[in-house]
């Protein structure tokens, strides 16, 4: 079995060391910085979600990938995730195909909502549109991966007749994901389409996400397609010990935490709430290489998936901090994860 | 079980392993649902929205609000209702006429041939299998059951009760206010004392 290892950020804003928000131009810089490192230290995906906010000033992922695959020569890069309701299937595809040919055929792209739902109203579409315009969508971007011209006609966005959509991709089809949260439905959409899954697992018991696994699974093969994998995509840290990963990570976690579930009305995590996400019965990453590496080995056997992303640090943390975690995700968790997964 | 979403499925299985028979379904075919039933609700039986309700005492509405609007009110005409839906409107953005009321009598309104019962809508589908307890369990965890009628509020605790959760019985929809995005209990799981306290502090600074 081949597994694969990634780190996910959505542009979270630095902060330096005393607690000031760095700018959002410095923290881009920032990323393209992590990015580069991220090659160095033997991480294999380097993903970028979109988002729209203060905190996560980050809408154009694809510029700031363009700039690490110039710099880099083996990592892959992709968005974690694009937000396809709200952009157009098109152009995605054309800057992801961009990204594919500057990187010399290295871009993935993961398709979602993501928590984020900032672009809706900004690029003036309607949350209760959502379903319709993914599916729409989702399935014209599975025929422009594809390649070859395209026709396609719906509600969401002109026709396209017999249209061929440059550049061309010269190796075939990128890979593409899709991210799914929790509905059922959506895994058996990404089959349906012939996307691979992603399993965005951001609270509660992992292991419970395994039926979703083996639906993926049994879809793929109602639908008639071959086997494709599943990633999981999980929020974390790591330090080198479990106290200063913890301490790090936590009091941004609970501020940031608390200010979406102020906005969203969700619970605000307590100490509590953070020990049992950082366990081994949680969500969260959050620990000493060691730690971080028996979690995402336990997790990837329990979800029969082959891939993991790491959604590293948080708005507040700084560039130092992030810097450190790549460090040691690079050349200690995933050769150790590695290593237990073949025993 | 209507909805076979994120948390129709949650409910569901919970229904199950408290000895329910559960039939699902979703917009459409029940042959597009049949494989999530059979491997995230095992058990539940998948059929037309129609023919699952005509056979069930009680219904659960486990859909987007947005999709409930398009639910023919006739379909549900006698039934025994529960509202675990919620209007979330920086989750599924805004619909007109939920502003600043309780949904569930807005449901209600809309369902006027039915009985309508605000219940499991405030602890996430993330949390609701996980939390769930035994009877006397001394972690149990408190739910929230809104009902103007108050026989079909003791027979959806009934519901509550048996699946993990020690209901707190709220008297009108109206009261079930509190259980809504935004209210002290939503996102929150508390123990029965922990709930009424938050409730009745809550209930105090509303008109």
């Amino acid at each position: 079995m081949t597994y694969t290892f990634g780190l996910d950020t959505f542009g979270d804003r630095n902060s330096d060391a005393d607690g000031t928000p760095l700018s959002h131009a410095q923290t881009i810089r920032n990323v393209v910085e992590e990015g580069v490192l991220a090659e160095g230290a033997g991480v294999d995906f380097f993903g970028i979600g979109e988002h729209h906010t203060d905190l996560f000033p980050m809408p154009a992922a694809d510029v700031v990938l363009a700039a690490i695959a110039a710099r880099t020569e083996k990592i892959r890069v992709g968005s974690a995730v694009t937000v396809l309701s709200s952009d157009d299937p098109v152009r995605v595809f054309q800057r992801f195909s961009t990204l594919n040919a500057i990187s010399g055929g290295r871009a993935e792209v993961i398709l979602g909502r993501g928590s984020s739902i900032d672009s809706f109203p900004l690029f003036g579409y309607d949350l209760a549109d959502y379903e319709q315009l993914f599916e729409e969508k989702a399935a014209l971007f599975a025929e422009l991966r594809d390649g070859g011209p395209v026709t396609w006609q719906g509600k969401t966005r002109p026709a396209l007749f017999n249209q061929d959509v440059v550049p061309h991709n010269e190796a075939g089809p990128f890979p593409a994901w899709i991210g799914v949260g929790g509905n059922p439905q959506s895994v058996v959409r990404a089959a349906r389409l012939g996307f691979s899954l992603v399993l965005a697992i951001i609270g509660g018991p992992p292991a419970r996400f395994a039926a979703y696994s083996e639906l993926f699974r049994r879809a793929l093969e109602k639908f008639g397609r071959p086997p494709l994998p599943v990633m999981v995509h999980s929020p974390g840290h790591v330090a080198a010990t479990d106290e200063q990963a913890k301490a790090e990570f936590w009091p941004r976690w609970r501020d940031i935490i608390t200010l979406m579930a102020a906005e969203r009305g969700f619970a605000t995590p307590t100490e509590d709430s953070f020990e049992r996400e950082t366990g081994p019965q949680g969500a969260l990453y959050v620990g000493s290489p060691e730690t971080v590496a028996r979690k995402i080995a336990a997790n990837l056997r329990v979800l029969e998936a082959t891939r993991f992303d790491l959604k590293y640090g948080m708005p507040g943390m700084t560039h130092d901090q992030l810097m450190a975690g790549i460090e040691l995700y690079g050349h200690e968790v995933i050769p150790r994860a590695r290593e237990l997964l073949k025993s | 079980m209507l909805g076979a979403g994120h948390i129709g499925p949650v409910i569901a299985r919970l229904a199950i392993a408290a000895g329910y028979p559960v039939s699902i379904a979703a917009s459409g075919d029940p042959a597009d649902i049949a494989l999530i039933t059979e491997l995230v609700v095992p058990g539940a039986r998948p059929r037309w929205a129609a023919d699952a309700v005509a056979d069930a005492d009680i219904v659960v509405l486990a859909m987007p609000l947005h999709r409930f609007l398009d639910v023919d009110p006739g379909l549900l005409s006698g039934k025994l209702v529960v509202d675990a839906m919620n209007y979330w409107p920086a989750s599924d953005g805004a619909l007109r006429g939920f502003q600043g009321v309780a949904s569930s009598e807005i449901v209600a309104d809309r369902l006027a041939g039915s009985t309508v019962v605000k219940a499991l809508n405030h602890i996430g589908y993330h949390e609701l299998e996980d939390r769930a307890r035994p009877a006397l369990a001394s972690d149990r965890r408190a739910t929230g059951v809104a009902a103007d009628d108050p026989a079909a509020g003791a027979a959806i605790a009934g519901l509550v009760d048996r699946i993990g959760y020690d209901p707190v019985l709220l008297d009108s929809l109206r009261a079930g206010r509190v259980l809504q995005p935004g209210g002290p209990v939503f996102g929150v799981t508390l123990t029965a004392p922990e709930f009424e306290r938050a409730i009745h502090a809550e209930a105090r600074s509303l008109p």
